[in-house]
């Protein structure tokens, strides 16, 4: 299945020095999204790698979560080893009908380089994301809306 | 040691991206790249890759995405091509964050990450292969 491109690529170098052959054994993007009720709340715990081969089932998570009045999500990030743009786009997808129900996603225990991805794109501006779990807890227990989603 | 060019040519499937983030963290680390630049040009990488898949191959996976490395002039070049449709970044119109928000949409944020994460990005989209080429400079280790 893996084979190289009889072209050559630009800038090719000389002769002496030809393209390597790479063989890699073909990778595939390990994730998984984990449940945990929290009182009120409930935790998706992310793990592995979000891009977008893995990206729809973030989406079936936050569907099924919608589907069960579950509108108070807190995604926790601590294992979430990669993110690339269709990951992004999964949050921008699904936090306003959580918020539109009275509920929210926030993000929480991100790891530095997966937090950074969702700084270029100025995230933090849309999204509530706490360094720990009980901060965004807390910040559920203390709004207004004290719907139950479980 | 002298600079090599590397090539990997994938399936025009999103489940190979992976494959191609640890070919380009193999030989960006070999060229001198710190972590956090290997990081993100994988980033960069993968959202190449994932619009030759979906805006250059529109679901077909009979098509092949290639993605070469070599150093060149003390930067370290990701040249990524395919023959499907060429993606013209001149349509592409970055839509206000809030707005993204309130249309729920889900997509188009790529280019974005793109531009944020490489030093120089071109596109060669003449004739009937398509390449994007995606280009990182190799910071000399402290003294």
């Amino acid at each position: 299945m893996f084979t190289d491109l009889e072209a050559p690529p630009p800038e090719a170098p000389p002769a002496s020095r030809p393209p390597l052959v790479t063989r890699l054994q073909p990778a595939v993007s390990n994730f998984s999204v984990t449940f945990r009720p929290t009182g009120t709340v409930r935790v998706l715990e992310l793990n592995g790698e979000l891009d977008a081969h893995t990206a729809s089932e973030l989406e079936a998570a936050f569907q099924r979560c919608l589907d069960d009045d579950a509108h108070r999500v807190i995604v926790h990030g601590g294992n979430l080893q990669y993110i690339s743009s269709a990951g992004l786009g999964v949050f921008m997808a699904y936090v306003e009908p959580m918020r539109e129900a009275g509920g929210d996603i926030k993000i929480t225990e991100l790891q530095e380089r997966v937090y950074d991805v969702f700084d270029l794109l100025g995230f933090p501006m849309l999204f509530d994301i706490t360094p720990a779990e009980a901060e965004a807890v807390a910040q559920f227990e203390a709004s207004p809306n004290g719907m139950s989603t479980d | 040691m002298p600079a090599r060019h590397h090539t990997v040519v994938i399936p025009s499937t999103m489940r190979h991206l992976a494959t191609v983030r640890r070919f380009v963290r193999q030989y960006g680390a070999e060229a001198g790249l710190t972590d956090r630049a290997v990081s993100e040009l994988q980033l960069a990488v993968d959202e190449a890759c994932a619009n030759a898949i979906e805006h250059g191959y529109k679901g077909r996976e009979d098509g092949r995405v290639q993605v070469g490395t070599h150093t060149h002039n003390g930067t370290f070049v990701v040249t990524i091509r395919h023959d499907g449709e060429p993606f013209d970044p001149g349509r592409y119109k970055p839509t206000a964050l809030q707005d993204a928000l309130q249309n729920h949409q889900r997509r188009g944020y790529g280019m974005r990450l793109i531009h944020r994460l490489v030093d120089e990005v071109s596109f060669d989209l003449d004739g009937p292969t398509s390449q994007v080429r995606l280009a990182k400079r190799v910071t000399p280790p402290m003294a």
